[in-house]
């Protein structure tokens, strides 16, 4: 028997690669959001749209204790109002996984994907459910040799299972691959799925990034006293630290082939993506953003453009001190002549940082601007630092936008960085 | 067609440091001796198979980033050094881009335990030092600085299946050219909370931690060309009936081998676990080996072990070729194959 015949021809392998093709091109099909601003696309939209913030006092949680006591909380519907599954499973969905239910469905429905069940999920988290995993952690030191619910706890908290439970709820048992590279875990997913499409290797994909508020996260932030007192202001003068949020941002991506196959409605097109790592710190970017600057550099030429044709930069901006001055110094050096005019704005200032999510929201941030010729403003901001060359979107704006750039750096120094263009 | 050598190996496990105590081990066909790891408030400690301090200290120790580190990153970091041989100095002196995959399941869960058992006490003064230590990726990131690398680099987290994912990914990146090399890593630590949860779900199975590790590139190797030939598809299972079928999927996927080849498993030496896999492969005509058997249960890091076990006896010229089957902890059954030479992979 030769190694050829003992393979079903069912679908490709993992490896060896497809036979190589011309690359793909990638669309998106659906997007699904869920953020401290709503539930879905037009909530969402409009709050963006307006500058509108969702930070406010944190309610999930004691946090007397802390420096900082804000965040961007969502504010979830009752379990029976959001269209999960009436099945036992669901009712045990933590916060994390309810959010990503939220966001998938809206991309899923939205796509028209009535039956796909091969399609593979690519999610990035950096808590998974955090919440189940602090539940089990307090109750193995507080009742030791008790092992009521543990085990649930434990099958639960792993981001595989949360991936899994919502698969399994749209019918979809495709492989899972899940991404934590920190803040930029949301942008290598997408990253990822989309040269899933691109190499042949998948004709569709369900990609995006969740994250939910827990104390052990806002503890760890707070501890390296990263959060400001006060809602967060990326890229200025005066800015004191980030503010944390919560949420979820599925991306349904598909062949152009794929889409047109079935007259989808097209949201937009990712045509470029590149990750790079930088090594300077364990929570420090290097000062000049070397990372940054290669990471908007090789999507930039992915995508085979340059910095003239993007039209809006989403910033990672925390709003740290040390995060937006790199940022602002990698993006003078990538855009060179082109930063006197490019638009830039980090939406953390409406939502705050959703960490592993962070990116998968600025990816569907940047769909809604593409779609709606609006550049999204910091309403936040009051005097931009004068690092910054570029100008700082601080008022609701109407624009042509044809590309936009969308950057996400993390600890460990993850960067990546996606381009995504208007479909017309 | 795709060609992804293996270059290199690495291995810290229950049996030691290195690949080198990694084959005794296995030679020896003896579970490893268990250590006691205690549980607060329990009367019992748990029986582990933990790694033994190295015999001398590692250089890789001084560096800055590894000061504060626990365990998960020096494990990795030592699979990765041996895996890299003397292209981990080329890759620190900017003459190769070493691209890394790391893998895990459970995470960086010792600091992850004690950083929170700081916030049930009192958040305002849980340590600043040990938070970023808590983050999955790291390890990864300590790696990457160790190296100088600034190729992409990926912390997937799965179960055990997940490091034959990685080993996917990597072949992708190696084919787009996004690095010269690249690492891909198993690695989990070992630490009461894992053990206990573990408890929870198999009470005779005895924890393992460690990691290993495979260095690829597109290239052949000079001498002792290992190639990897194939990885199948990550097969989901819920139940028993379906962890049957899902580990008979990967045996179909996969050669049926022959008497001159290796079948490296993931069997634990307990019958009700091992049940599926060792229905699908009880006709294998070759030579058998299940490393978790004799050093213990670590996830994605045994899934490590298992590759390089098998690429070791290739390497070798103990065996031909050699077929991985991994039956993961909770999620996918998976497989892949490496074979010796340049031997056609599969089409």
């Amino acid at each position: 028997m030769t190694a050829a015949t003992a393979v079903p021809a069912a679908r490709p392998m993992l490896f060896p690669s497809p036979r190589q093709t011309p690359p793909a091109r990638v669309v998106v099909t659906g997007a699904g959001i869920v953020t401290a601003l709503g539930l879905g696309w037009f909530f969402n939209s409009e709050g963006f749209r307006t500058g509108r913030s969702g930070i406010r006092p944190v309610t999930l949680f004691d946090v007397t204790r802390q420096r900082s006591r804000i965040a961007a909380e969502v504010d979830l519907p009752p379990l029976a109002r959001t269209g999960m599954p009436a099945q036992r499973p669901a009712a045990r969905w933590d916060r994390a996984t309810q959010m990503l239910w939220l966001a998938t469905a809206e991309a899923w429905f939205q796509a028209g994907w009535a039956t796909a069940p091969d399609t593979p999920l690519v999610l990035g988290t950096t808590g998974g459910g955090m919440a189940l995993g602090e539940e089990y952690v307090r109750h193995a030191l507080q009742h030791p040799g008790t092992q009521r619910r543990q085990a649930t706890r434990v099958v639960n908290y792993q981001a595989q299972r949360q991936a899994r439970d919502v698969g399994l709820a749209l019918g979809v048992r495709g492989p899972i691959t899940i991404i934590s590279n920190a803040c930029a875990s949301g942008a290598n997913a997408i990253g990822h799925a989309w040269e899933l499409i691109r190499n042949g290797r998948a004709e569709r994909v369900l990609t995006g990034g969740y994250d939910a508020l827990c104390p052990l996260i806002y503890a760890g932030f707070d501890s390296l006293q990263a959060l400001a007192p006060t809602p967060c202001r990326p890229f200025d003068a005066e800015r004191n630290g980030l503010s944390l949020g919560e949420g979820a941002a599925v991306l349904a991506l598909e062949s152009l082939a794929s889409a047109q196959a079935h007259g989808a409605e097209i949201l937009g097109e990712i045509i470029g993506y590149a990750a790079a790592t930088d090594v300077h710190h364990l929570t420090q970017p290097h000062p000049q953003g070397d990372a940054a600057f290669i990471t908007m550099t090789e999507a930039c030429a992915i995508a085979g453009l340059g910095p003239e044709a993007v039209d809006y930069v989403n910033a990672h901006g925390t709003a740290t001190p040390q995060n937006d001055a790199t940022e602002a110094a990698a993006i003078n050096r990538w855009a060179g002549s082109r930063a006197a005019n490019l638009p830039v704005s980090s939406t953390k200032a409406s939502v705050g940082h959703l960490l592993g999510a962070a990116g998968a929201v600025e990816a569907v941030v940047a769909l809604m601007a593409l779609r709606g010729q609006w550049l999204p403003p910091e309403s936040t901001l009051r005097m931009p630092d004068p690092a910054c060359t570029f100008p700082l979107v601080q008022q609701p704006t109407t624009a042509r936008v044809n590309v936009v750039l969308s950057n996400s750096f993390g600890f460990g120094g993850a960067n990546a960085t996606l381009v995504l263009r208007r479909w017309t | 067609m795709s060609h992804v050598f293996v270059h290199g190996l690495g291995a810290v496990s229950p049996a030691g440091w290195g690949v080198p105590a990694l084959r005794a081990a296995l030679e020896r066909a003896e579970p490893v001796p268990q250590t006691d790891l205690l549980r607060p408030g329990w009367p019992r400690p748990l029986r582990v198979r933990a790694v033994p301090p190295p015999l001398t200290r590692p250089a890789f120790l001084s560096h800055p980033r590894y000061r504060r580190a626990s365990v998960i990153s020096h494990h990795p970091v030592a699979a990765a050094l041996e895996a890299l041989g003397p292209d981990a100095a080329r890759a620190q002196a900017g003459e190769l881009r070493i691209a890394s995959i790391l893998c895990m399941m459970a995470g960086c869960v010792t600091y992850s335990r004690r950083f929170y058992e700081e916030v049930l006490q009192d958040p305002s003064t849980a340590s600043p030092l040990l938070f970023p230590e808590t983050v999955f990726n790291a390890p990864a990131s300590h790696l990457a600085a160790y190296l100088g690398s600034r190729a992409p680099s990926y912390t997937m987290v799965g179960d055990d299946t997940v490091f034959l994912q990685g080993l996917a990914v990597a072949a992708d990146w190696l084919a787009a050219g996004k690095a010269d090399g690249c690492l891909v890593i198993g690695v989990e630590e070992m630490d009461w909370l894992v053990g206990d949860a573990l408890h929870l779900f198999a009470r005779d199975a005895i924890l393992g931690a460690g990691a290993g590790a495979l260095y690829l590139r597109r290239e052949a190797p000079a001498v002792n060309a290992i190639e990897l030939a194939a990885i199948t598809d990550v097969v989901p299972f819920s139940s028993e009936a379906d962890r049957v079928k899902a580990a008979q999927v990967v045996r179909q996927q996969l050669p049926p081998g022959s008497p001159q080849e290796l079948w490296c498993g993931s069997s634990q030496g307990r019958v009700r676990t091992d049940r599926a896999e060792s229905a699908a492969w009880q006709d294998w005509p070759g030579a058998r080996l299940a490393p978790k058997q004799w050093l213990g249960e670590a996830f994605t890091a045994a899934a490590a072990w298992q590759c390089v076990a098998a690429c070791d006896a290739i390497r070798r010229g103990a065996v031909t070729a050699a077929n991985i089957s991994t039956l993961g902890a909770n999620q996918y059954a998976a497989g892949a194959r490496f074979t010796a030479g340049s031997t056609s992979p599969i089409a």
